[in-house]
């Protein structure tokens, strides 16, 4: 179970003279679970349109299962990845179950497909409920809110099936029960590998085995996470105090509020 | 706007009949009605290859063709609307916002104060759909052949923003042809601009034009899935397994030929492009391999209809099908819009 799912060599992604990230190396092994820490704008959701093949990187390259992206095809990528953005465009009414269910379209026209109709809506269905989002099968995504039309995303990311989940904030609109619940049923999906960008460092350092921080002008550290999420590559990270406090079996992160030059 | 209101089956059951009772009203009303009887009676004939002489049969033989041209028109123009808003994600857009046919009545004007024959304008019309999506394909290509799906932001835009400058240059252009033209010829340059189906009497023309709708609806429907992940941002639909960039070159190409074809049959006919597809998203939903369909078929319906009224209603006069697609049209698309 040691293979390398994903690999980046030498991976920059620059606007114009503008460098956010510089030579990147990055191997993650299938089943990890990766928490995408920095501030804003230091690149995270570029990280992740490359990593998903939908922005080419600047210079270096990217290796998804063992070909380099540009190897795949539009629609194999699709059973490679699913990318969950933050953000929706829901211009006309549509049920939340079709949403999800398009997440699918990869393996329509596969044989037995008549069959497989009915058998996406069964998997729609389950993931759905996996999200707390059973109860919206059949509401309007343009009638639901930030937090649901956020887990419904992610039910139409779990659908795709896929052994490789980029999630972009996948929790930034989650209230604190479900940013629990929905960070768990993620954690647990068997040997599912992801790579998400995350602000808040609790929940990463919970949910990550893994983390890589960007800093937003080329550098960058990667390693497991107890060792990378410290308060002492934070705070710098950040330029402001973070310190880091035991509570009982749990680590905890709390920004003081002062602000490093 | 809330979920789909009727299920596509039925739809469609109502489309079809509606379809097919539109049909049977063109070929009834007119300047002189045909009843019901005598109009079966010479249509049996006419499929049999009979040349009756009655006075039926030489009705039918004139008002079949143009029947037929009016359901192509308009149904290439809704499934053109539908493609657009789907593609735009913009409720907005219609046919007209590329430009295309702005291009094509240009052209269709020139013929005109050149004095060239019907045919001849026709193919103008044509010709100049094609360099006005020629304009668009060479001034918004970046938008169009863009190689990163993820840049997808501010693409529909440039795509709209162009078509609407093609358009405002097509109308100072014929502004400028209208003010210029001869009087003699400012009738059928009016007539033009505003849609006219009188020139189709030519059944095998009108065959053709039925063909052409059939096929590029049955060309668009193999895309309508795609098209439908596509409503969800194309960065999404990529990722889903959508090659977006030829999926969106592809639909736009059809959608200018659909409006080419059309303009070309029966001038700038303005509106169904835009409200056959609202319609009908009202009552079936998003889901596009049904909407295209059925907007096609509504837009038909419409066009058809408003031709029929504008044959009968002054007769012997005859008004132009544009001015009578938006008179039927408005009221429909406002009670629709007040409804919760």
């Amino acid at each position: 179970m040691n293979e390398v799912l994903l690999a980046c060599r030498e991976v920059g992604i620059c606007y114009g003279e503008r460098c956010l990230v510089r030579a990147l190396h990055l191997e993650v092994v299938a089943g990890e679970r990766w928490a995408l820490v920095g501030p804003n704008g230091a690149g995270k959701t570029s990280l992740l349109h490359v990593l998903a093949g939908v922005r080419p990187a600047d210079g270096g390259t990217v290796e998804l299962a063992g070909g380099p992206l540009s190897h795949w095809s539009v629609e194999r990528l699709a059973g490679l990845r699913a990318l969950v953005a933050d953000r929706w465009i829901d211009p006309f009414p549509t049920r939340v179950l079709e949403t999800v269910i398009a997440a699918r379209y990869r393996l329509r026209g596969m044989p037995g497909a008549a069959r497989s109709d009915g058998e996406s809506e069964t998997v729609a269905r389950r993931c759905l409920a996996a999200m707390d989002c059973a109860a919206l099968a059949e509401r309007d995504v343009r009638r639901l809110s930030r937090g649901e039309r956020q887990r419904v995303a992610l039910a139409a990311g779990l659908a795709q099936d896929t052994a490789l989940l980029l999630l972009d904030e996948p929790i930034s609109h989650q209230d604190p029960r479900h940013q629990v619940q929905v960070l768990r049923h993620l954690a647990q999906r068997g040997d599912g590998t992801i790579i998400a960008a995350l602000h808040d460092i609790n929940a990463a350092a919970r949910f990550a085995t893994h983390a890589l921080l960007l800093a937003g002008d080329g550098n960058w550290r990667a390693g497991r996470s107890g060792d990378v999420l410290t308060q002492e590559n934070l705070s710098p990270l950040f330029a402001t105090e973070i310190i880091q406090i035991e509570v009982g079996v749990h680590r905890v992160f709390v920004s003081t509020g002062g602000v490093l030059a | 706007m809330g979920l789909p209101r009727l299920r596509a089956a039925t739809a469609f059951q109502i489309l079809v009949a509606g379809t097919l009772l539109a049909l049977l009203l063109a070929l009834r009303f007119g300047s002189v009605a045909i009843d019901t009887t005598a109009l079966l009676h010479a249509l049996g004939d006419l499929l049999q290859g009979g040349d009756e002489q009655s006075l039926a049969a030489t009705l039918l033989t004139l008002r079949l063709p143009r029947a037929l041209a009016a359901m192509a028109v308009g149904g290439l123009l809704a499934l053109s609307g539908g493609l657009l808003q789907a593609l735009l994600r913009n409720p907005l857009a219609d046919p007209y916002v590329l430009g295309v046919s702005g291009g094509a009545s240009c052209a269709a004007m020139l013929a005109i104060a050149a004095g060239a024959g019907a045919a001849a304008i026709a193919l103008s019309a044509a010709g100049g759909a094609l360099l006005a999506l020629s304009m668009l394909f060479v001034l918004a290509h970046r938008a169009l052949f863009a190689r990163d799906a993820a840049l997808e932001q501010g693409r529909d835009s440039a795509i709209l923003l162009t078509g609407v400058m093609i358009a405002s240059l097509c109308a100072a252009a014929l502004s400028l042809a209208l003010s210029l033209a001869p009087d003699g010829k400012l009738r059928t340059m009016v007539f033009w601009l505003l849609g006219d189906l009188g020139g189709i009497v030519n059944a095998g023309l009108a065959a053709l034009a039925v063909a052409c709708w059939l096929l590029l609806l049955v060309l668009a429907l193999r895309d309508a899935g795609a098209l439908n992940l596509m409503l969800g941002g194309e960065l999404q639909a990529y990722t889903q397994g959508v090659a977006t960039a030829q999926v969106r070159r592809r639909l736009i190409t059809l959608t200018a030929v659909a409006t080419g074809v059309a303009v070309a049959l029966a001038g700038a006919v303005g509106f169904v492009g835009f409200v056959a597809p609202h319609l009908v998203r009202y009552f079936v939903g998003a889901n596009q391999r049904v909407v295209l369909p059925a907007a096609s078929l509504l837009g038909a319906i419409l066009v058809l209809l408003a031709d029929t009224i504008g044959r009968t209603i002054a007769a012997p006069l005859q008004l132009p099908v544009g001015a009578l697609t938006a008179l039927v049209g408005v009221p429909v698309f406002i009670w629709q819009l007040q409804r919760p």
